[in-house]
Parts: C-alpha cells; structure tokens; sequence
C-alpha cells in the first residue's frame, strides 16, 4: 500500500480540529485510517503525530496498535457480540467510569443490553464511546453514519459535534458525503486511489468534484 | 444391567472425562497456534499434530507402550520415581488423550478461524495485549466450536481401544474399558453381556455426536 506522507496539525486547545477524509469508495480512506491505528502495515512511508512517530519504514519504527493510543471507530462498528455495551464500552476504559461519556452519546438506557439487539445508530454511539474511554489522544471514525438510517442521521451528527467540544479530542473523519463533510470538518484531505490529491478547508473541499 | 456392566461404564466415562478435561490446554494451545500464527515448518508440525488420527490406534499404543517402558527415558525416570503408568487407569487416560488430541486440536483451531480477526485488531486499539485478547475476545468467540472439540474429543475417547489395549490391557475392575470390554467378552464366549457393553456404547456415542452437533449448529446463528 503506498503512502504519501502528510502531516496532521493539531491547533492550539482553543480549537480542537476535525479533519475531513474525503474521497469515493476504493481511494484507500479506510486503509489510511487502519494505517494510522496501527491494524495494517503499510509498505513505507511516515505516520507522525506531532512529535510522536508511530510508523516510519525507513528507521524501522512500527508502534504497535495497543501502544498507539488512538481510538479507532471501524465502519460497521464491530462491537464484540459476546459483551454487553457496557462490557464493550468498558473494555479498554483507562480509569473512571462509562457515566459522562454515556451520559454525552445518551446512552444510559442501553448500557445493559447485549449488543445485537441494537440498532445500527445505536452500535455507532456505543463504538465512539468504547474508542472514547481509552482517553486516546485522537479519535478515527470510519464512516460512522454509513450504517445509519438516513432519517436518523441528522440525529446522530450533533453527538459527535458534542465529543468535539465537550471532550477536546481531534477526529479525522471519513466520509464519502459532502453534506457531512459541511457540518464537521475544520479541514479536508481529498483522496483518490491511495493518493492525497488535495487538502482544503472545508467549505472548498464540498463544491469539488 | 449387571453391577460389572454398569462399573465399566461408569469407569469409562469418568477416565473419557477426565481424558478430555486434561487434553483441552494443550489442544487448545495448538490449535489457537496453527489457527493464528505463521512460522517455517508449520505443515510438518501439522502432521505431526494429525498423526494419531490417521495411524492405527494400536500403532500409536505400541509408541506409548515404548515411552512408558522400561527401555525409554522416560519409562525409566518414571520407574525411578516409584511412578506405574503401564496397565493402570493412568495408561486409560493417556490413551485416550493422545488418541482425541488431534480431534480436539482440530476443532479448536476451526473454531477459532472462524472468529474475524478485526475483532482482535480493534481489541488491540482499545489498548489489549495479545494473552488479554486470547482471553476476552479470541476464546469467548470460540466458545462453541471448542466445547464442540470437547465433546468430539470425549466421544472418540470414549470408543478408543487399541491403544488402550496396548499400553493398559483388559484387567477387570481396573483397565476394562466399554470398547475393551466388548472384545474380551465376546473373546470368552460372554456374548449377551457384550451386546450389553454395546448398547451402553452406542447411547452415549448418540448422545454425545448430537450435542457435538447443536454446539456447532447454533454457531452459525451467531
């Protein structure tokens, strides 16, 4: 998989940034973003967060997924089917408890309920918010209205814009939706087959085509 | 159902469960191996795993007979240790361990396979080490394909004869297992309570095949 580097700039606390991914099915967004998280190798290149390198193939630094500390929210979820969301919520918790980021995502009803009784929207909310108990110093998200009703959608982007303020974390968001990319992108990087072909501010990157 | 009838039975059940639960580690451990991991000279560790599956039972109980004997190593640091292992229960039960351990290896490692592997990437995302993933995610998914392993595993271990024969012979009331039992009954002319032996045989074969198969079938509702 070839890689071109970029480089993700974190602003100052005051604004917490969201980076848009944008790009049509296949352009390796999903790729990039296991990339990053540490679940896929990829042949060269650099991964560096601010001063962290986390991948680089010429001195032969690949940080593990578990050492990374970045939460990854996969496309279809993938909650473990054999734990509640509680349990899945709670997996990789770093201290305190699921309360407040139950409390943001509204999830305090569900939080006993075996996750294959959930629905689509529901899976995803509970998906951020077990990435999100790992404290992780970014968050990827894959998609995450890709499994969502269309009607629910509009539901589900303001909890995300919440995380964004109230927990200060930076999102690199993937999506194929330019409406989505409106709404929450400070930033975008345009991808075509595997390559980064643009990055734009967000306004601008909606109108390409 | 005479008392003899039913204390081979009994006997056989308790070393076939006792063969099974002491199995399980290691048939676990390379099944999870052979499932998940990639390393030179896999395929001839494979064989070696399969090779009690497809040598005649009593070729693999003359392999143990000379392990357990007085001209191995191992026979003689058992002897030394005051430890008899040929023709007591304890030859039963490796017997029957080394004869459903490729069983067991087996459905293990189907049983893993079958668990996606994303969900042991994103395992590690959330900050897991690989035995804490073996542990809460790996083996739960499992679950059923090794507990289907486990009641395979006993089944055969239940049936197994030439092994047994070999290294634990027929002693009444301390080796006699239901398969042996079969055999050397009808050897001296006890038919009627051989086809007794028999019938007690095919129930808990029945019996364990079918649960065998409602573990794995409800593995696909998943």
């Amino acid at each position: 998989m070839r890689q071109d580097a970029f480089t993700l700039d974190v602003r100052d606390e005051a604004s917490v940034e969201v980076l848009g991914l944008f790009g049509p099915s296949g352009s390796g967004k999903t790729s990039l973003l296991e990339a990053i998280a540490g679940i896929r190798t990829p042949d060269r290149g650099e991964i560096r967060i601010g001063e962290r390198t986390l991948f680089s193939s010429a001195h032969r630094i690949n940080l593990p997924a578990r050492e990374r500390r970045i939460g990854y929210v996969p496309q279809d979820a993938l909650l473990f089917p054999h734990l509640s969301a509680r349990g899945n919520i709670e997996y990789g918790a770093r201290g305190g408890d699921c309360g407040s980021v139950a409390n943001i995502l509204h999830l305090d009803g569900l939080l006993d309920r075996r996750v294959t009784t959930l629905s689509g929207g529901e899976k995803q909310r509970v998906a951020i918010a077990r990435a999100l108990m790992t404290q992780p110093s970014m968050l990827l998200l894959d998609e995450p209205l890709a499994g969502v009703d269309r009607d629910r959608r509009d539901v589900i982007l303001p909890y995300i814009l919440r995380i964004r303020r109230e927990l200060q974390v930076p999102l690199i968001y993937v999506t194929h939706d330019r409406l989505e990319l409106a709404s929450i992108a400070d930033r975008t990087l345009v991808l075509s087959d595997g390559k980064i072909v643009a990055s734009e501010p967000a306004a601008s990157a909606a109108a390409l085509d | 159902m005479s008392a003899e009838t039913w204390a081979i039975a009994r006997f056989t059940v308790l070393m076939a469960t006792l063969a099974t639960l002491l199995v399980l580690p290691p048939a676990i451990a390379v099944g999870w191996v052979l499932a998940r991991k990639a390393f030179p000279g896999k395929a001839l560790f494979e064989t070696l795993v399969s090779l009690p599956l497809v040598l005649p039972p009593v070729a693999s109980g003359l392999l143990l007979l000379w392990l357990f004997g007085r001209r191995s190593p191992v026979g003689q640091a058992l002897d030394a240790a005051g430890i008899e292992i040929i023709f007591t229960w304890k030859a039963v039960v490796i017997a029957m361990m080394v004869i459903s351990f490729p069983l067991v290896a087996r459905s293990v490692r189907a049983g893993i396979e079958q668990v996606d592997r994303r969900y042991e990437q994103i395992a590690a995302t959330l900050g897991a080490g690989p035995f804490r993933i073996l542990r809460t995610v790996t083996l739960p998914l499992a679950a059923r394909g090794i507990a289907a392993g486990g009641v395979l595993g006993f089944s055969r271990a239940l049936g197994e004869f030439g092994a047994t024969i070999m290294i634990a012979g027929a002693i009444p009331g301390q080796t006699r297992t239901l398969a042996v039992g079969i055999y050397t009954l009808v050897e001296v002319g006890r038919e009627d309570d051989a086809w007794v032996l028999l019938a007690i045989s095919a129930l808990l074969a029945f019996g364990a095949i079918y649960l065998s198969n409602r573990l794995l079938d409800r593995r696909g509702a998943l």
